[in-house]
């Protein structure tokens, strides 16, 4: 199996059943996409594939090969993305663990739609969950990365 | 070290009732001689404290300042916190300070239990003089080399200066000759006035470990990385005190990438931080050792607590909670005599389910064995207990074991217990010392908790003409944390009892509260905030019940039952803990709890005409040291859906060291309230956790979290108060606030958590 991850060409010959995840995290070892639930419940292991937020737990190495998956340690070379930086400026983050998630869900969201209403944030960001409660925020950062990117 | 003989001494502790002081939350503190003074505080913690700044601070010849935070990053913002502290004292700039996280090791660096909302409350003042200490050595060192008098040496942000002479040399310069200064004595030392900190209690500081948060590149300890790495998951009893009794190794050994399986025995019951036991399957990466364990075809045998059933439970909590033979834990004035009249006599009983922390990050370690000495990285709130553990385990001294405290992904009390971490330096051992790291999934998490308790809370009062209540009794039956300790006392341990019991301030002539016995069947533990949960809420669905029956604004009525402000010594109550802290410099201030109250009424707009259907709903709890008071407004649709449009919550923890991360902490109390309110719950059958994942254990999310919550932070002004905890105190009034809110927009009271269905009838 052949995929780009994060703009370098990659090739696994392991179980094709291996979620996308397991591969990334134990295999290329980036860990910044994280285990929650593995069942496609929490939204930490949401990376892009081929530009769609998906949940990496339950992508299975079949269904990722051929494609370009770009992770939290791709999505802009120095932390810049306007999500990135919106979700510092608003200090979203608490212990951070599904911030990873949050921010490529909210990267995705932005880049279908750059304007989103709250029931668009609500309907894109509601399959990510943060234990320790920052939706406020969350919600708070996309909008000011929405104007950011409008500017 | 102190630690393992505490809780051998807890055994016999735990039979004096209210003399047996348990000082700390983290683990049973020691029995205190009689003829010792009392300590309180970081005093009477384990290792206490220290704020010598050679272990806290060094410097770099380039001036970059590293700070060494010795308590875990749980998303409390300690490391934040802490480098403030020092960072403002030592007139660092902000821009050149780092963080570096302590290994465990409470000789040098004092307590480490990172738990009871204690981090700053203890430690604020000691990093403010390790701050202080090493300015002042800075200072010292410049004066030397330019031979001038050290009061003519100015450090401000992070330049020395001498205004005669005109020298000037960065920190970087003089950090090596400051270190071969003496330590200034602590009694010399000079703290900065409020008026000039740069850091201290301002909202803009902004998170010491963003980078790494928003770039993935922060580390936890599920994401533990060694050259040679194994990985394991552990299929443990699903009942407590159970074992397998035989499994198909064969058959996880035909999954590719399999290595190993084996048996971890369980441990004798009770078993406090010791693992559950089982069987562990080890593999060259996590979903090989999933797919081995699920080929494992285990037969367990469930010992005496498969029988475990939450629904016939709380009908034996009610039974207790009805008996008369329950522990008077607290009695002023003749409550049982005043309830004797039948007139205007209230009773309500509440029922307050198990919960498990879920943090994000399930529990996750990875241990390695090489040449007698043991490296671990793990996500712990208590390091030292950890790492004590595990010395024990593998029969080295407690210095051959290093543990590396990694990110927590959240803790809420999960991860004060190392259970996990044992189990990883187990693996290990088993390994020849390869690094193990051992990963628990979500099902692993929710079934393998340490739980929040199960509650029945029954209360009854008196009212008189006037509506006031003159009698007041509350039983509380739930078992006890001191099961997992000792043989089950059955009965709830001095800390459980003043987390809102005894130490309930109200203005009521007669009090009564009872403890009946209960017995533990699964593992109970600490959850933030604790049993502030079920007395909270008990007390606080209480107060409006009875406001509703005087026909009185819910208000009004909690001001007046409150009472006039005072300051009330918690013994004075029955409460002989006072969560470790001096009952003389944390009284506990009723006049605190008012101004709480007043403020968020008065914020969310109290007693304006609302739509049919939409309601607020109050409540007010002293936990922690500090006093919170939430204001929830909610609206409840045809179906009994409940949404929570706007929150409001004020809290008076003292001064503000980072007013942004206390305002963090109440936006993140109020939506883990508003689960335990509305959705979440762990209920047992066949003595097994029957909650799997966040499809069965539903938590907030984005849209059915409270849209809008609205932080008030009360008080502070005064930086010579002492300060008070903010992780927990938050949490206890939210669940509350919310059934109450129901109340008022449904007219259906709600005593049995969570809501879930029940408005849908
Ligand atoms: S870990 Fe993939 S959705 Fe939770
Ligand atoms: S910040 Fe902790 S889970 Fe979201």
């Amino acid at each position: 199996m052949n995929l780009t991850v994060n703009g370098m060409a990659r090739s696994f010959d392991g179980d094709p059943e291996m979620p996308l995840l397991w591969y990334l995290r134990d295999e290329l070892g980036l860990t910044g996409a994280k285990f929650g639930c593995g069942a496609g419940l929490c939204g930490a292991c949401v990376v892009h594939i081929d530009g769609v937020a998906s949940f990496s737990c339950v992508t299975p190495m079949t269904v990722a090969d051929g494609s370009q998956v770009v992770t939290i340690e791709g999505l802009s070379p120095d932390g810049t993305h306007p999500v990135q930086a919106a979700w510092q400026e608003l200090n979203v983050a608490q212990c951070g663990y599904c911030q990873a998630g949050q921010i490529m869900q909210a990267a995705a969201l932005l880049a279908e739609t750059p304007a989103p209403t709250d029931e668009d944030i609500d309907s894109a960001m509601s399959q990510n969950i943060c234990r320790c409660g920052t939706y406020p925020r969350i919600r708070a950062a996309i909008k000011r990365a929405a104007g950011q990117e409008a500017r | 070290m102190a630690a393992l003989e505490n809780v051998s001494r807890r055994a016999v502790l735990l039979g004096l009732g209210a003399g047996a002081l348990v000082l700390s939350l983290g683990l049973p503190s020691l029995a205190q001689e009689p003829e010792e003074p009392l300590k309180f505080g970081a005093d009477a913690m384990p290792n206490g404290w220290r704020d010598d700044p050679r272990i806290f601070i060094s410097i770099d010849p380039d001036g970059t300042v590293t700070v060494t935070v010795h308590r875990s990053e749980m998303g409390q913002g300690v490391r934040t916190s802490i480098a403030m502290a020092i960072a403002d004292e030592l007139e660092a700039d902000w821009n050149r300070v780092r963080v570096a996280q302590a290994q465990a090791d409470e000789p040098t660096f004092g307590n480490q239990d990172t738990d009871g909302s204690r981090s700053l409350r203890h430690f604020f003042e000691p990093m403010r003089r390790a701050g202080a200490a090493a300015r002042l050595m800075l200072r010292e060192a410049a004066a030397d080399e330019w031979s001038v008098p050290v009061e003519e040496v100015v450090a401000e942000n992070h330049v020395l200066s001498h205004a005669a002479s005109g020298k000037q040399a960065g920190y970087g310069d003089m950090a090596a000759r400051a270190a071969e200064g003496e330590v200034p004595a602590r009694e010399t030392l000079v703290l900065k006035s409020p008026d000039r900190f740069r850091y201290i209690g301002r909202e803009d500081v902004g998170l010491i470990d963003n980078p790494g948060i928003v770039t993935g590149t922060a580390i936890y300890g599920m994401d533990a990385k060694a050259e040679g790495m194994l990985f394991a998951v552990v299929a443990r009893p699903p009942v407590v005190g159970g074992r397998a009794v035989s499994h198909d190794a064969e058959a996880a050994m035909k999954v590719p990438g399999v290595q190993r399986v084996v048996m971890i025995d369980p441990p004798p019951q009770p078993s406090e931080f010791q693992p559950l036991g089982g069987v562990a399957v080890i593999a060259t990466n996590t979903w090989a050792a999933m797919r081995g364990r699920d080929a494992l075809n285990i037969r367990w045998e469930d010992g005496p607590h498969g029988t475990y059933d939450s629904e016939a439970f709380k009908a034996e909590l009610e039974q207790a909670a009805r008996s008369t033979d329950g522990t008077v834990v607290r009695n002023q004035g003749d409550a049982l005599a005043a309830l004797q009249t039948a007139q205007r006599r209230v009773e309500a009983e509440y029922y307050i389910p198990h919960l498990a922390q879920a943090p994000m990050e399930a529990p996750a370690a990875l241990a390695m064995i090489r040449d007698g000495r043991c490296e671990v990285w793990a996500c712990v709130q208590a390091p030292q207990v950890t790492r004590v553990r595990i010395a024990e385990k593998l029969g080295l001294p407690p210095e051959a074991v290093t543990v590396n405290v990694t990110l927590l992904g959240g803790g809420f009390g999960r991860k004060s217990k190392p259970d996990f971490a044992i189990e990883a330096a187990l693996l290990s051992r088993e390994m020849d010392g390869a690094p193990v790291k051992v990963v628990w999934t979500r099902d692993d998490d929710l079934h393998h908790s340490f739980y929040h308790t199960v509650s029945v809370e029954r209360l009854e009062a008196r009212l008189d003409d006037s509506g006031r209540p003159v009698a007041w009794l509350h039983r509380t039956a739930a078992p006890t944390i001191g099961s997992i300790f000792a043989p089950d006392p059955m009965q709830k341990l001095p800390f459980e009892l003043g987390m809102g019991l005894t130490n309930m301030p109200l203005d009521i002539p007669n009090v009564r509260a009872e403890n009946p016995k209960a017995q533990a069947h699964t593992r109970i533990g600490w959850y933030r905030s604790v049993s502030n949960i079920p007395h909270a809420f008990a007390i606080q669905s209480f107060i409006a019940e009875l406001a509703h029956e005087a026909g009185r604004d819910h208000r009004d009525y909690l001001l007046d039952v409150i009472g006039p402000a005072r300051k009330i010594d918690p013994t004075e109550l029955g409460d002989v803990w006072n969560y470790g802290e001096d009952p003389a410099r944390y009284p506990v201030d009723t006049g605190r709890l008012r101004r709480v109250i007043e403020t968020v009424t008065e914020a969310a707009g109290w007693g304006r005409d609302m739509p049919a259907r939409r309601a607020l709903g109050l409540a007010a709890h002293y936990s922690f040291v500090s006093y919170v008071a939430v204001v929830a407004e909610v609206e409840v649709d045809e179906t009994g859906e409940v949404r929570i449009p706007v929150a409001h919550i004020a809290i008076d923890c003292g001064p503000h060291v980072n007013p942004d991360r206390i305002r963090s902490q109440m936006e993140g109390a109020v939506i883990m309230g508003s689960g335990q309110a509305l959705m979440s719950q762990i209920t047992f059958a066949q003595g097994r956790a029957q909650q799997n994942n966040f499809d069965s254990y539903p938590v907030p999310r984005m849209d059915t979290a409270p849209r809008e919550i609205h932080v008030h932070l009360v008080g502070g002004e005064d930086y010579g108060q002492p300060l008070g905890g903010v992780g927990e105190p938050g949490l206890p009034p939210v669940t509350p606030a919310i059934i109450n809110a129901i109340f008022a927009a449904t007219g259906q009271r709600i005593r049995r958590l969570p809501v879930g269905n029940q408005l849908s009838s």
